[in-house]
């Protein structure tokens, strides 16, 4: 077995795939940490289906790269996401489940017209979890990944504090001076970037998972903010190296493969706490 | 010059005015307490003395060297989320976010202060444990040397001793009176427990139907504290 996986990584595609892979999970996991505990577990969700519609329209309109355009959509609707959380007319649960399923059905009903023929349920299944295009990047792909997870892993080592204070408490920060509502905006603007970035990873369905399950399994055992985030960056990339390397042996599809190893991860880590909270472990 | 004066302030919500021409001042040294019924807007006037709201008429201004950044706020407990993962030391630190400006970490003098403060509140030696693990007298200690690291001026209390027990009640009441006597700190705390603010106050701001604002002692006197306190003693009575 290990000789077919040193067989394979001689493949420069799979090295990529392991690269825009281990970079994506570490970056959604890191936001992943604040974007739950201000309950917001289901932006991502909602804006993954906003990039699938947005994808849609850029393929309709004939664009030879999807990337920019489904980019800007999805920030501009981020942004437009967190504002109506503030302003409460629609309820922020609300506004994230109307405009996920919007943008769903409205994508794939752009796809259906406008695509004459093909293979219209191969496409669709492809941008939903992904199956092969994490294989199929190009070199110009991996370096825009590269560059962009590297500007989202700057500016959340240089907000920390900051991502800390506003979302442990919004009120108190903003009451001593800290622009909250910029701090958010940044926030939901890296959640964009991220979720564009991972959908060629696990597809729009499944960005969700990487986002959330570190997160929730270290919530399960570490009781520090510092420590859940290291945590769940750690256990992020482990577990998506271990599901592309099985994955790629076993050729499963990537996106599932993935999320099942972090759903194992997450189980792993109840039954740690568990067993530490009813005194197994000391 | 006082700390915080307010003229002719209107405060409500959703376009509804519930409370009109409110004047009153804030001077070095103060504690005041502000009482009134449910839904008389204390709430609502301390999130404009924040400045997290804007006044519907009216003004609030600072003065004496204080600015709107400088006040400290203990949030109604409720309001923290409880299952937050945050070690003691980071939520203390948290408090000095607002002097960091575009500085990304905290710096010595920083940390320094953070540590003086948890030792302050009696915490030392728990930097590390996680909030919500403690009990609820503790969570508030916690966030009171928060509110310290934002500010050594002007302190506003939101109910601060709601959902605690007697002896800790206590306890709590008698850091703040130490932290007003002997630190020279300005309290402003809002409070249902008449009783209680009679007996620690320096001033009373009453609203709701009528309004009185002035020393403790006037407040006994006038028209609206008699009412006040006589509902009060029939409630607890009946």
């Amino acid at each position: 077995m290990i000789d077919r996986l040193i067989y394979y990584l001689g493949f420069p595609f799979v090295r990529y795939a392991l690269i825009v892979g281990v970079l994506i999970a570490l970056c959604s996991s890191l936001l992943g940490v604040s974007l739950v505990l201000k309950r917001f577990s289901f932006i991502g969700d909602g804006l993954s289906h906003v990039a699938f519609g947005a994808m849609a329209v850029a393929s309709v309109m004939k664009m030879t790269n999807e990337m920019p355009l489904t980019l800007l959509i999805t920030m501009v609707c981020a942004v437009l996401l967190l504002r109506t959380g503030q302003k409460a007319k629609l309820s922020g649960d609300a506004a994230v489940a109307m405009l996920s399923v919007g943008a769903l059905a409205i994508g794939y009903l752009l796809m259906n017209i406008f695509t004459p023929g093909g293979n219209l349920s191969g496409d669709v299944c492809t941008t939903l979890f992904g199956s092969t295009s994490i294989l199929t990047l190009t070199k110009g792909e991996v370096y825009l990944c590269i560059v962009l997870s590297a500007l989202v892993l700057a500016a959340f080592v240089l907000l920390y504090n900051k991502l800390f204070a506003v979302t442990f408490d919004e009120n108190f920060a903003s009451a001593t001076g800290v622009s909250a509502g910029t701090y958010n905006m940044i926030l939901a603007m890296m959640t964009a970037v991220i979720i564009v970035l991972a959908m060629n990873l696990v597809g729009s369905l499944l960005i969700s998972a990487l986002v959330i399950f570190p997160a929730l399994s270290a919530m399960r055992v570490f009781r520090s903010f510092r420590s859940v985030t290291i945590c769940s960056a750690v256990l992020s990339v482990i577990c998506a190296l271990l599901g592309l390397l099985i994955s790629i042996v076993t050729s499963t599809p990537v996106g599932s493969t993935i999320v099942a190893v972090d759903l194992a991860a997450f189980g792993l880590f109840a039954l740690w706490d568990k067993l530490k909270t009813g005194g197994f472990i000391r | 010059m006082a700390y915080i004066t307010c003229y002719d302030l209107a405060l409500g919500y959703d376009g509804e005015t519930i409370l009109r021409g409110l004047n009153f001042q804030v001077d070095p040294g103060d504690y005041l307490c502000i009482v009134g019924e449910n839904g008389s807007g204390k709430s609502t006037l301390m999130k404009t003395i924040l400045g997290l709201r804007a006044p519907m008429g009216g003004s609030i201004t600072t003065g004496d060297g204080l600015t709107q950044r400088e006040i400290g706020y203990l949030p109604q407990q409720t309001l923290v989320q409880r299952d937050f993962p945050a070690s003691i030391r980071e939520i203390v630190l948290s408090g000095c976010q607002g002097r960091c400006g575009f500085r990304p970490f905290y710096n010595k003098e920083e940390k320094a202060l953070a540590a003086r403060n948890i030792e302050k509140m009696g915490l030392k030696g728990m930097e590390d444990r996680c909030y919500r693990e403690l009990s609820g007298g503790q969570q508030q200690r916690v966030l009171l040397a928060r509110a310290l690291c934002a500010t050594q001026k002007l302190l506003l209390l939101d109910e601060p001793v709601s959902g605690l027990d007697p002896v800790v009640t206590e306890e709590m009441y008698r850091l703040i009176d130490d932290l007003n006597k002997k630190e020279g700190i300005t309290i402003i705390m809002i409070s249902h427990d008449i009783a209680v603010a009679l007996r620690r106050a320096s001033h009373i701001l009453h609203i709701g139907h009528s309004v009185f604002f002035g020393p403790r002692d006037e407040y006994v006197k006038s028209a609206v504290g008699r009412l006040f306190l006589s509902e009060e003693r029939g409630g607890e009575q009946a």
